[in-house]
């Protein structure tokens, strides 16, 4: 009980030493808290995956097309239920830096494969009635303050030109990791712009997205699909969304590896902040520990008073990070819904961050405890304050 | 002849510095008898300070025994090093080393929580000590709210706090000024004349050693002359 009064006073003997130590390591589990989350947030898309839907694509890239055609020989495959297709428009609305996802889709078939999208039911028939209609995610549509009737304009790059759709409906996602910041028109009308304005370029989607009734059945009816189109000139890759969504995440494999390194060097940010306080302090106590260890005092006590005061430290600062973690990632997420839907805040994150933030209050401790237990007691009397 | 309460026979002690050996005591015979109260002079480097430190157990010497109360703690491990000086040791600093963090109960309860008392029974403990050093008044004080002659004797409150039998002091007046130093020899010899205490004192002023009825002189590591003073 006094060793734990001793721990307590020799921890606020230098308030702002400790306070600043205690704001470091709290900034610093902040950050850890945030990169694991944006790492969770990076792998989070792949969760909303149907295991039913299959995603086909062109076997050399994503940027090489399939023509339309392929749609209806997929959808005679058994086992095949629906099939749509979905094409990566591009664009720019208005600036550059107003980046929004936008796919031109068979805006029937899709939003039928695709429940998590819902719109209200009158929303939904006007905006299948009019070709040149399109619907935004909520968060989308708060961003930019849109509303039911709105003209949006794009400028296409991809498809060349100048496009405009009129707001015929605004959906908000059925479960809470889904996507609301996604704008979707029809790929008729785009199609047709270029069958007028660049003749070839038209007739060809992106990808296809392929309804199955068993998701057991999925590797059957990817190898089913890919066997219909072998040695034809545009040879398809098929693979499950889940698969897909993975595989666009490892094209930004070396950005998790770096935030995963960044998120270890900050533990090790941590530990040299509280390990140098704890280094000073302790230097500064060797003459006291001497003294304690005059009076009788033995190694276990004197390990008890760094180690605690360490670990103090270190818990408060884990703590107030956690705080701190839990006030801004709220923020972050509205702020990246566009990029990242999900950036969810998880347990196993707080609780990472709070045992990173114990591991370093003990590896912090190591060195003044060995050096403390090393200096004898002549030469810690000779120490004088 | 009653056995002496210290016996230092045939004590040496070097450092090293840089494999370099450094001797600081050779062969030292020296018997305190129970009651006694020494003083240690010598010029600066006679190893004074050496010679206390050995007694008191903090450090240990290269050859020779010494015998407190018939132990022989040289050959005692670390451990138990540390709880006999827990038990049978009162060492009182040059310059104090109380705990800055801890009021002058709380600094004068620190030994006693190796003991196996109880509250109440520390409690006791530690009010008698800081009544016979005077400062019954001065418990809840910290250190820095005291002047240097005061925390001084709150060290010897702290020193006298578990009832040891010997009591050692390296330049107890040291950092004192003329009134509060004489305050502090004073204390010494009613702890020494009144509770019996054994008392060895190392310093450099005559004043102080004229307290001790015996001054044991040491030059370059041996003893010199020793002189009774009263």
């Amino acid at each position: 009980m006094k060793v734990l009064k001793l721990i307590s006073r020799n921890t606020v003997r230098h308030r702002l030493r400790t306070s600043l130590t205690i704001l470091g390591m709290a900034i610093a589990v902040m950050a850890f808290c945030v990169i694991r989350t944006a790492i969770i947030a990076w792998y989070a898309s792949a969760e909303t995956a149907a295991p039913d839907r299959l995603i086909v694509r062109n076997a050399i890239s994503l940027t090489f097309e399939l023509p339309i055609s392929y749609g209806d020989k997929i959808l005679e495959i058994e086992g095949v239920n629906a099939v749509s297709h979905a094409s990566w428009f591009g664009g720019v609305y208005i600036d550059p830096k107003n980046f929004f996802p936008r796919f031109a889709v068979d805006a029937e078939s899709y939003l039928a494969i695709y429940p998590e999208y819902p719109i209200p039911e009158e929303q939904r028939e006007a905006f299948l009635r009019d070709k040149n209609s399109a619907i935004a995610g909520i968060q989308l549509a708060d961003r930019f303050g849109w509303e039911i009737g709105d003209i949006i304009t794009l400028q296409g790059d991809i498809y060349p030109g100048t496009f405009e759709f009129v707001l015929r409906g605004i959906y908000t996602g059925a479960k809470e990791n889904t996507d609301e910041g996604t704008m979707f028109f029809h790929f008729d009308y785009i199609d047709e712009v270029m069958r007028q304005t660049l003749p070839g370029r038209d007739g060809s989607v992106g990808t296809f997205v392929v309804r199955i009734d068993d998701p057991a059945r999925a590797a059957e009816i990817s190898e089913t699909i890919d066997a219909l189109f072998v040695n034809s000139l545009a040879e398809t890759k098929t693979e499950t969304e889940e698969a897909f969504t993975l595989g666009f995440v490892e094209f930004s494999g070396q950005i998790i590896q770096g935030l995963q390194v960044i998120s270890i060097m900050v533990i090790g940010i941590i530990l040299l902040v509280l390990g140098n306080t704890m280094a000073m302090t302790a230097r500064e106590r060797i003459n006291e520990y001497a003294v304690m260890k005059t009076l009788g005092f033995r190694g276990p006590h004197i390990v008890g008073l760094i180690l605690g005061e360490s670990v103090v430290i270190a818990v408060l600062g884990g703590l107030l990070g956690l705080g701190l973690s839990w006030l801004v990632i709220p923020g972050m997420r509205a702020a990246l819904s566009v990029f990242l839907p999900a950036f969810p805040l998880e347990p196993i994150t707080l609780i990472l961050g709070f045992a990173a933030a114990l591991l370093v209050g003990i590896l912090a401790s190591v060195f003044p405890i060995i050096k403390a237990l090393r200096t004898s007691i002549v030469d810690g009397l000779r120490i004088i304050d | 002849m009653a056995e002496p309460l210290v016996r230092v026979q045939n004590v040496f002690k070097s450092y090293y510095r840089d494999r370099l050996e450094i001797p600081v005591l050779r062969d030292i015979n020296l018997d305190i008898a129970r009651g006694e109260f020494l003083g240690l002079m010598g010029p600066s480097g006679s190893g004074k300070t050496t010679l206390l430190n050995l007694i008191a157990g903090i450090d240990r010497p290269s050859a020779g025994t010494i015998m407190v109360d018939q132990q022989d703690i040289a050959k005692l491990s670390d451990r138990q090093m540390a709880n006999w000086r827990s038990r049978n040791i009162g060492f009182v600093f040059q310059f104090y080393n109380l705990m800055p963090v801890l009021n002058a109960f709380e600094n004068v309860e620190l030994p006693l929580l190796l003991t196996r008392l109880s509250k109440s029974e520390r409690r006791r403990q530690v009010e008698t000590a800081l009544g016979v050093v005077g400062l019954s008044d001065r418990m809840d004080h910290y250190p820095n709210q005291l002047s240097g002659g005061q925390e001084q004797r709150v060290a010897i409150a702290r020193a006298i706090a578990t009832d040891p039998d010997l009591i050692l002091a390296d330049e107890p007046t040291g950092d004192l000024d003329k009134q509060s130093a004489e305050d502090v020899m004073s204390l010494l010899v009613q702890l020494n004349t009144e509770y019996q205490k054994t008392i060895i004192m190392v310093t450099h002023d005559p004043r102080a050693a004229e307290s001790a009825h015996l001054v044991q002189h040491l030059d370059k590591g041996e003893l010199a002359e020793r002189e009774a003073m009263r």
